[in-house]
Parts: C-alpha cells; structure tokens; sequence
C-alpha cells in the first residue's frame, strides 16, 4: 500500500513540475468547447441542446492526448524496468497511474466543466447531473487509457494508435454521461444513469488495471 | 542479509528475435560471490541480466533462489534485486535526492541507506539539483545510487562504468566490496577493467552460443 501511494506521489510531483502537459490539456478542452459558440452561431436554443455531448466529447478528447505519455515516458527512460522490480504487481502499478492521471486530469476536467457550460447555455436544473456525470465518469476514462497506453508502449504514432483503441471503449459512458445531463435538463429522473455511470466505474476499477497490467508485463519482457 | 543464500542458474537458453543469444548457461553464486559478465555485444549480456533479475522470460531453464524459481514469486524476488539498467531511469524534474528516494519508497524499502549511498558516490553537493541540469556520469552516480541505497542482496549492474570517471570507479569498487564483505552478491556486465573484488567469477554468455548444437556429423 504504501509503494501505491508513494508511485501516485511520485507522479503527481512531476505533473506538478512539469506543469504544461496537464494544462495543454485542459487548455484543449476550454478552447475546443469555445468554438462551438463561434462555429454554430449564438442561438441559446441551439447551444442549450447540444451542450452535453459537446462537453462530453470534448472532455474524452482532451483526456486522449494525455494517454500517450503514461507509460511511454518511463518505458523510454528505463522507469518501467524499475517498476517492474519494486515489487508492486504491475496491475498495482497501472491504478496507481490511472488515479495520478485521474488527479493531474480527469478533476480538474470536472472542474472546469460547469464554467464551459455557461458558455452553451445549459440549463441550471443540468449542472448537478453534469458534475456527478463527470466525477463518476472521468475515473472510468482514466482506467481504460491506462489499458490503451500499456498496449501501444513502443509503437509509432502512439498517440493516434491510444486514442483509436480507448474512444470507443468509451462509448457506454458517453452515452449515460450525456443521458444524465439531458435528463437534468428536461426535469426528468438523473439517478439511473448515475447508477449505471458508477456500475461502469465499479467494473473498470478491478479489470482495467488487470488488463493494462498484463500489457505491461509484455512491454517489459 | 542473511548471508548464507545462493542463486543458481540452470541450463539456461535465450532468444532475441528469434535468434538463440546463449544456450544451457549454468552457473551458481553465493553469498559474497561476483560474477563478471564480459564478451562481444550482443553477446547476450544484458539478455542474461534481465532473466535473472526477472524481467526477461528465458526459452529453456530456470533461475534458482535457495532452490525455489524466482518466477514462482516474482515480487519476492524483485526484493532482492538491486537492478541499475543500460538507462539511469532518472526524472528529470525530480532532484537527484528525490529520484533515489521515490524509488526506494515506490519499492517499499527503507530510506536509511539513502544518505551513505549519495555519500559513497560523492553526489551529497549534487543531490538537491534537478537530475535534468546533471552530467551524464553524475546522473549514473545517481542511478548506482539507487543500487546502493536499496539494501538489496543481488546487485544486478548492466554497463555500470559507463560515463564515470576514475574517481568514481574506485567509489563503486569500494561500494561493491563492502557489499560482498555483507554477504551480498554481485553480477555486472563491464567490458571496462572493473575490480569487482577477489575470486570474481568471469563468464562470456556468447561462449555458450553454439553449446547445443548437434556435431556436424550428427546433423
């Protein structure tokens, strides 16, 4: 336990150190929602509909760009091996990057969500689905990328290559995640997408690190 | 250390990329034991470090801790192994103090060493400069560091001289002395005139190559 939190630690010092790739990607995020106001014209009514997929989309893309450095920084600099012999399974070792990513990411993804929201309009009554929406779905995202990053460790254009394996696992909670924030808009029921929002979490926190941890083990031998 | 443990290395065969690097390579270490892996590259010396830190997956053979195969408990085996690859695996933001010590804490070991260690190689002055701003000989001062701050039993060094100077060349020897009069044992790829101490052991694992080739009669 303790080697798992020192490893989260570890990685959120050098999140914090070097700073710019957590704020690219969250700079992504805040100017890729900002288009859509520019691109499709200043009609409330119009913004309001689609604000829930734009910032769901917008949000699983940003979280892509992160994915490729995961693991293939220390795969590059010989951290992987070392990893690999501290002991810790390395399913052990993939949670812990994936609640470093969650942190360094995913929060302040949910964060700034609401502010971008204003700019589409959303209706008040949505913003409590749309947290909670995120909250409960970013972890899943983070989990999954940890499995596509152990897999492209090594491979060319892994950014490209991460990204087309991680999107569409990553369907069922854009389609709940925007389910829930439709349903707050319309006054309707937000608790059933939650719920299955948190049985996709509930899912991914034991099989994703299984996973990306046996992806690891190949990158090593 | 209890320094009554042996490391046994039987008939071991390795590939790379489907080319046999070494075939039934035997070779056993005791406690205070140092083997010297030297020969041509792509001799298979590195190949040979990884199977027996538990990294690498041998084709045939196994790697024996006081008669158990360290792949039947691979954490308990990564507890034992100091391993300085052919890269430093440094962070470069992360001072040199900070890399050593994350390590250590990642691997759950203590953090006692850690200052004797940075001491050994000299790096004290060094240790609150980001790892980024080091040299590339003080950065394998740092990762050797590392080694000696684990409390490891089985040293595993791949190339450990490279980038360093005479200076700390002896601070290593001496390092690996003290480590061998613990009880530790030692196995370092060098092709540099490394002393790792008495009755150090050589062995060339190209050598091995063709051991399993049938006589050309036979075949």
């Amino acid at each position: 336990m303790s080697g798992f939190l020192a490893l989260i630690g570890r990685d959120l010092r050098l999140a914090r150190r070097q700073g710019a790739d957590v704020a690219m990607t969250l700079a992504f995020f805040v100017v890729v929602v900002a288009l859509f106001p520019l691109g499709l014209g200043p009609t409330p009514a119009l913004l309001a509909r689609i604000a829930p997929g734009v910032l769901w989309v917008t949000a699983l893309l940003a979280a892509m760009l992160s994915f490729d450095r995961l693991f293939q920084q220390d795969a590059d600099d010989g951290g992987l091996d070392l990893l690999a012999l501290s002991g810790l399974p390395l399913a052990v070792v993939a949670l812990a990057k994936a609640v470093a990513h969650w942190l360094t990411t995913g929060l302040p993804t949910v964060l700034l969500a609401p502010l971008l929201a204003v700019t589409l309009d959303l209706p008040a009554a949505a913003y409590p689905a749309l947290m909670a929406g995120l909250l409960l779905g970013t972890p899943t995202v983070s989990l999954l990328g940890t499995v596509g990053a152990a897999l492209v460790v090594g491979a060319r254009r892994a950014g490209v290559l991460v990204a087309l394996i991680v999107l569409p696992l990553t369907i069922p909670v854009l389609i709940f995640g925007v389910a829930a924030v439709e349903a707050g808009s319309a006054g309707l029921e937000t608790r059933p997408h939650l719920l299955l929002l948190a049985a996709l979490l509930a899912g991914a926190v034991p099989l994703a690190p299984l996973a990306a941890g046996a992806a690891l083990r190949q990158a090593v031998e | 250390m209890t320094g009554t443990d042996q490391l046994d290395v039987r008939n071991l065969s390795a590939s790379r990329g489907g080319r046999p690097v070494f075939r039934d390579l035997s070779f056993s270490l005791a406690s205070g034991g140092a083997l010297r892996l030297a020969g041509r590259n792509g001799g298979g010396k590195t190949t040979l470090l990884r199977i027996v830190a538990g990294l690498g997956r041998a084709d045939t053979g196994e790697v024996l801790w006081n008669g158990e195969p360290v792949t039947d408990d691979r954490e308990a085996h990564a507890g034992r192994v100091g391993w300085l690859g052919h890269a430093d695996a440094l962070k470069t933001a992360l001072t040199a103090r900070e890399n050593v010590e994350a390590a250590l804490r990642v691997a759950g070991r203590p953090t006692d060493r850690l200052g004797d260690a940075l001491d050994a190689l000299a790096l004290t002055r060094l240790a609150e400069l980001p790892a980024g701003w080091l040299s590339s000989g003080q950065r394998r001062r740092t990762a050797l560091a590392r080694v000696l701050a684990s409390g490891a039993s089985l040293w595993l060094l791949d190339e450990p001289t490279v980038g360093l100077d005479a200076a700390s060349v002896a601070a290593l020897e001496r390092a690996i002395a003290a480590h061998r009069a613990e009880g530790g044992m030692v196995i370092a790829a060098t092709h540099t005139a490394l002393d790792l101490g008495d009755d150090a052991v050589d062995l060339d694992p190209a050598a091995h190559a063709d051991a399993g080739r049938l006589p050309e009669a036979v075949a």
